[in-house]
C-alpha cells in the first residue's frame, strides 16, 4: 500500500514539472513574440534596406546552423526514448551528439558574427553610426535577436548538460525522467525560435 | 497530495526548529508562509520609502514656484516613487504575501507546487529592489524619465535609467516565477475533493492574476532590453531621430503595463470577496459570476493597453476599439461589485475592521472605476489626458483598491498569520483616518485635473493653490492614520491577545486550523466543503 503511495507523489510531481516548463516555454515565446512584432513593424517601413540587409548574410551558414538544430531535436528526443527503454549507453551518446550539434551551431555563429564584426559592422560600432536609418535597425535586430538566441542556447546546453551527469549517475533513469524530459522540451523550444528567425533575417527578399 | 493523509504533530511555523537557525531560517526557508512574511515586511518598508517620496512632493506643490526641492529633483522623486510603488510594492503586493501564504491553505496544499522556485522569486525580488534603490545612489544621478520610462527621453537622458530599467527586468522575472508557482500549485495541488469549483474565490483570483503575470510580464522585459540596448549601442529601436518609432515603446510598454493595473487589482478583488461574506455570515452571491468575471477581466485587459495612448497618434479605429474594449472590461468588475452588494443584503453584518477596509474599498473602487470610464472615452480623454485628474484616478484605483484591499487583508488575516489579535478600537480609528485623508488627498485632483492642472509638474499657476493645499492637508493626515495602523498592527503582533482558531467565524479552509498555522498547514486531512462559503 505504502509503495503505491510513492508512486502516486511521484507521477503527480512530475506532471507538475512538466507544466511548470510549458508555462516557461510560453513565457519564452512571448520574449521573442516582442521582438518578431518590433521586426515585422521596422520591415513593413524599410523594406528595401531590410532586404539589402538580409542579403549581406550568409544562407548557407545559416542552412547548415539550421540542419544542426534540427538534427539536434531529433537526436535529445530519441535521448528520451532511449532511456524510457532503459538504455543508458545509447541516451548518453544521443544526449552527447546532440552538445556536439549545438557546439557546431555556436561555432558557425562566432565564424559569422566574427566576419561582420571584421567589416565594422557590431553594435555601437563607428560604422554603424553612418549606416541607413533601416540598414542600422536591420543590423541592430540582427545581432540583438541571434544574440539573445544564441544565449538560450547556452542556457540549453547546460541543461542538457546537467543532464547528461544525471544519466550517467542513474538519477535520472527510465522510473524518473523528468529532468531529461524538460531539457528536451527547452531544446525544442532553441530550436523552434530558430525556425523562425532564420527565414525571417536570411530568406524573405 | 497522496490519497492516504499522513497525519503530522501540530508545530507552530513561527517556533519550527529546522535545518537553520535565526535570521538563517527566514532567507534559507522553504516555508511558502515564511515567505509570504518576508514579502510583507519588504513591502511594508519599501512602501513607506514611496509614501515619503510622495509626501515630499506634496510639500513641494503646497505653493507655487519652488518650496523645498529643485525641479530636476522632483523629476526624479517622481519617478523614483512610480518606481518602487508601482514595481516593487502594488504589482509583487497582495499576490506574493497572502497568495502566498494563503492560497496553498485555502486549496489544502502543504505548500506550493515549487517551494525552491518559490525561494528562488523572493530572493530574485530582493536583489532588484536592491538594484533598483541602488540607481538612486549611483553617480548620474537618480532616473526621471517617469515610471514609464517613455522613449525618446529615456533613451537620451543622462541619468541612471539602465540601473532602472534593468530592476524592472528583474522584478519582473521574480514576478513570471510567482506566477507560474501559483498556476501550478492551483492545478495540481489542491487536496482531494477540491475541484476548481469548490475553490475560495481569492484563490481564483490569484489564478487570473498568475495568468496575466505569466504572459505580460515578457513583453515588458524585452521591452525594457531593448531601451538598454538602445542606450548602449545607439541602436534607435525607439528614437526617431535614429529611424526608430516612438509610439511602438508605448506599444510595447502598455501591452504589459496595462494588464499590469489586473495584476495588482484582481487579488483586491479576491481579498475582498473574502472579507465581504465573512462578515455578513452569507453565503456568497453569485459564486460562479465572480469566477468567471476574474478570468474576464485578465483576459480583456489584455486588449486594452491602446486607451493609454489616444493622444499619442493612432488611427481613430484603433481609438475608438480600444475605447468600446474599456468600456468592456468595465463590465466584468460591475458583476463583482453588483454581487458583493447582493451578498451583504439581509445578511448578518457585523462592522469590524476588515469589513469598513472592504466598504470603504467599493467606495473608492467605484469611484476610481467610473473615472477611468470617463478616460476610456476617447473625447473627454483627450481634455485630460496627463492632468492631475489621471494621477487621482489611478490612486483611487491602485490606492484606494489595492492599498485598501490589502490593509483589510492584513487587519483580517492578522490574527490566524500571528496567532495574536490587534486592538479593535484603535484599528477602527486609524481606519476613520486614513479614510478622510486618502478622499482629502485625491479628490481635489480631480477638480484641479479638470481645470487644467497637467500631472508631473514642479510649478503651477496660482489658481490652483487652494486645492493643492487641500491635497497636502489631506497627506499629512493620511501618513498619521497609516503609522497608526502600523503601530497598532505590530504592537498586536508583539503582545496582542492570543487569537483564537476562527475569530471571525469564516468557513474558509484557513479557518479550520490553528492559529497560527502548523509547519505542513494541515496536521490532519482537511475536509472539503461543496460550498465554500457555507455558514450553517
Amino acid at each position: 500500500m505504502s509503495e503505491k503511495k510513492v508512486h502516486v507523489e511521484v507521477h503527480r510531481d512530475d506532471e507538475a514539472s512538466k507544466l511548470g516548463m510549458w508555462l516557461f516555454i510560453f513565457t519564452e515565446l512571448l520574449l521573442f513574440g516582442g521582438l518578431f512584432l518590433v521586426y515585422s513593424v521596422f520591415r513593413a517601413e524599410y523594406p528595401a534596406n531590410f532586404h539589402e540587409g538580409s542579403l549581406e548574410l550568409s544562407v548557407t551558414i545559416g542552412a547548415i546552423n539550421t540542419i544542426a538544430l534540427l538534427i539536434s531535436s531529433m537526436t535529445v528526443a530519441m535521448a528520451l526514448t532511449a532511456i524510457q527503454k532503459d538504455n543508458k549507453k545509447l541516451a548518453l551518446a544521443l544526449i552527447s551528439i546532440t552538445l556536439i550539434l549545438a557546439t557546431v551551431f555556436l561555432i558557425n555563429k562566432y565564424v559569422e558574427w566574427g566576419a561582420k564584426f571584421e567589416h565594422g559592422l557590431y553594435p555601437g560600432s563607428p560604422l554603424m553610426k553612418y549606416l541607413d536609418r533601416g540598414h542600422l535597425l536591420y543590423f541592430s535586430l540582427y545581432f540583438f535577436m541571434t544574440g539573445l538566441h544564441a544565449l538560450h542556447i547556452i542556457v540549453g546546453m547546460v541543461l542538457l548538460t546537467i543532464c547528461l551527469f544525471k544519466v550517467r549517475s542513474g538519477n535520472v533513469n527510465s522510473k524518473s525522467y523528468i529532468h531529461l524530459e524538460n531539457g528536451a522540451l527547452y531544446w525544442h523550444l532553441v530550436d523552434l525560435i530558430w525556425i523562425f528567425l532564420f527565414p525571417l533575417m536570411y530568406l524573405i527578399n | 497530495m497522496s490519497e492516504e493523509f499522513e497525519k503530522t504533530e501540530y508545530v507552530s511555523y513561527l517556533e519550527h526548529k529546522g535545518k537553520y537557525t535565526g535570521i538563517r531560517s527566514w532567507i534559507y526557508t522553504l516555508d511558502h508562509k515564511r515567505i509570504g512574511l518576508l514579502y510583507l515586511y519588504a513591502i511594508i518598508a519599501l512602501f513607506f520609502v514611496g509614501a515619503i517620496l510622495g509626501l515630499l512632493m506634496r510639500i513641494e506643490l503646497v505653493k507655487p514656484g519652488e518650496t523645498i526641492m529643485k525641479p530636476q529633483t522632483y523629476n526624479g522623486v517622481f519617478t523614483v516613487h512610480g518606481i518602487i510603488m508601482i514595481f516593487m510594492v502594488v504589482i509583487p503586493g497582495l499576490s506574493v504575501v497572502f497568495g502566498n501564504f494563503f492560497l496553498p491553505i485555502m486549496i489544502g496544499a502543504k505548500d506550493v507546487a515549487f517551494p525552491k522556485l518559490n525561494r528562488m522569486s523572493w530572493w530574485i525580488y530582493i536583489i532588484g529592489c536592491m538594484l533598483a534603490v541602488a540607481s538612486q545612489f549611483m553617480k548620474d544621478g537618480p532616473p526621471d524619465a517617469g515610471w514609464s520610462f517613455y522613449a525618446p527621453y529615456s533613451t537620451t537622458t543622462s541619468t541612471n535609467v539602465i540601473m532602472a530599467t534593468f530592476a524592472a527586468f528583474v522584478l519582473g522575472f521574480s514576478s513570471i516565477l510567482t506566477g507560474l508557482n501559483f498556476i501550478v500549485t492551483i492545478h495540481q495541488m489542491r487536496a482531494p475533493g477540491m475541484k476548481f469549483m469548490n475553490m475560495p474565490l481569492f484563490a481564483w483570483a490569484i489564478y487570473a492574476t498568475s495568468w496575466t503575470q505569466l504572459l505580460a510580464t515578457p513583453i515588458v522585459g524585452i521591452t525594457l532590453l531593448m531601451l538598454i540596448a538602445e542606450r548602449l549601442f545607439g541602436i534607435g529601436f525607439f528614437n526617431p531621430d535614429l529611424g526608430g518609432d516612438p509610439v511602438l515603446f508605448e506599444h510595447l510598454f502598455w501591452i504589459y503595463s496595462h494588464p499590469a493595473v489586473y495584476i495588482m487589482i484582481l487579488p483586491a478583488l479576491g481579498v475582498i470577496t473574502e472579507i465581504i461574506p465573512t462578515f455578513c455570515q452569507k453565503k456568497i452571491y453569485g459564486y460562479k459570476a465572480i469566477a468567471f468575471s476574474s478570468l474576464a477581466i485578465a483576459g480583456v485587459g489584455f486588449l486594452v493597453w491602446g486607451h493609454h495612448m489616444f493622444t499619442s497618434g493612432m488611427s481613430d479605429q484603433a481609438r475608438w476599439f480600444f475605447s468600446f474594449l474599456t468600456f468592456l472590461v468595465a463590465v466584468p468588475s460591475a458583476i463583482k461589485v453588483f454581487n458583493w452588494l447582493a451578498t451583504m443584503y439581509k445578511g448578518s453584518i457585523d462592522l469590524r475592521p476588515p469589513f469598513l477596509y472592504a466598504l470603504s474599498f467599493i467606495f473608492l473602487f467605484t469611484i476610481g472605476g467610473t473615472t477611468g470610464l470617463l478616460l476610456g472615452s476617447v473625447a473627454t480623454n483627450v481634455q485630460v489626458h496627463d492632468t492631475a485628474f489621471v494621477v487621482a484616478h489611478f490612486h483611487y484605483i491602485i490606492f484606494g483598491g489595492m492599498g485598501f484591499a490589502f490593509f483589510g487583508a492584513i487587519h483580517y488575516w492578522l490574527p490566524k498569520m500571528y496567532g495574536r489579535m490587534y486592538d479593535m478600537k484603535r484599528a477602527t480609528v486609524a481606519w476613520v483616518i486614513i479614510f478622510i485623508g486618502f478622499n482629502l488627498l485625491y479628490f481635489p485632483q480631480f477638480i484641479l485635473g479638470i481645470q487644467g492642472m497637467p500631472r508631473r509638474y514642479f510649478d503651477y499657476l496660482p489658481q490652483f493653490q487652494t486645492g493643492q493645499i487641500i491635497s497636502t492637508v489631506g497627506g499629512f493626515i493620511l501618513i498619521t492614520g497609516l503609522v497608526m495602523m502600523v503601530y497598532n498592527l505590530v504592537q498586536g503582533v508583539r503582545k496582542g491577545e492570543i487569537a483564537p482558531a476562527n475569530p471571525w467565524h469564516g468557513s474558509t479552509l484557513e479557518w479550520q486550523i490553528p492559529s497560527p498555522p502548523s509547519l505542513e498547514n494541515f496536521d490532519e486531512a482537511p475536509v472539503v466543503k461543496e460550498n465554500p462559503y457555507d455558514y450553517e
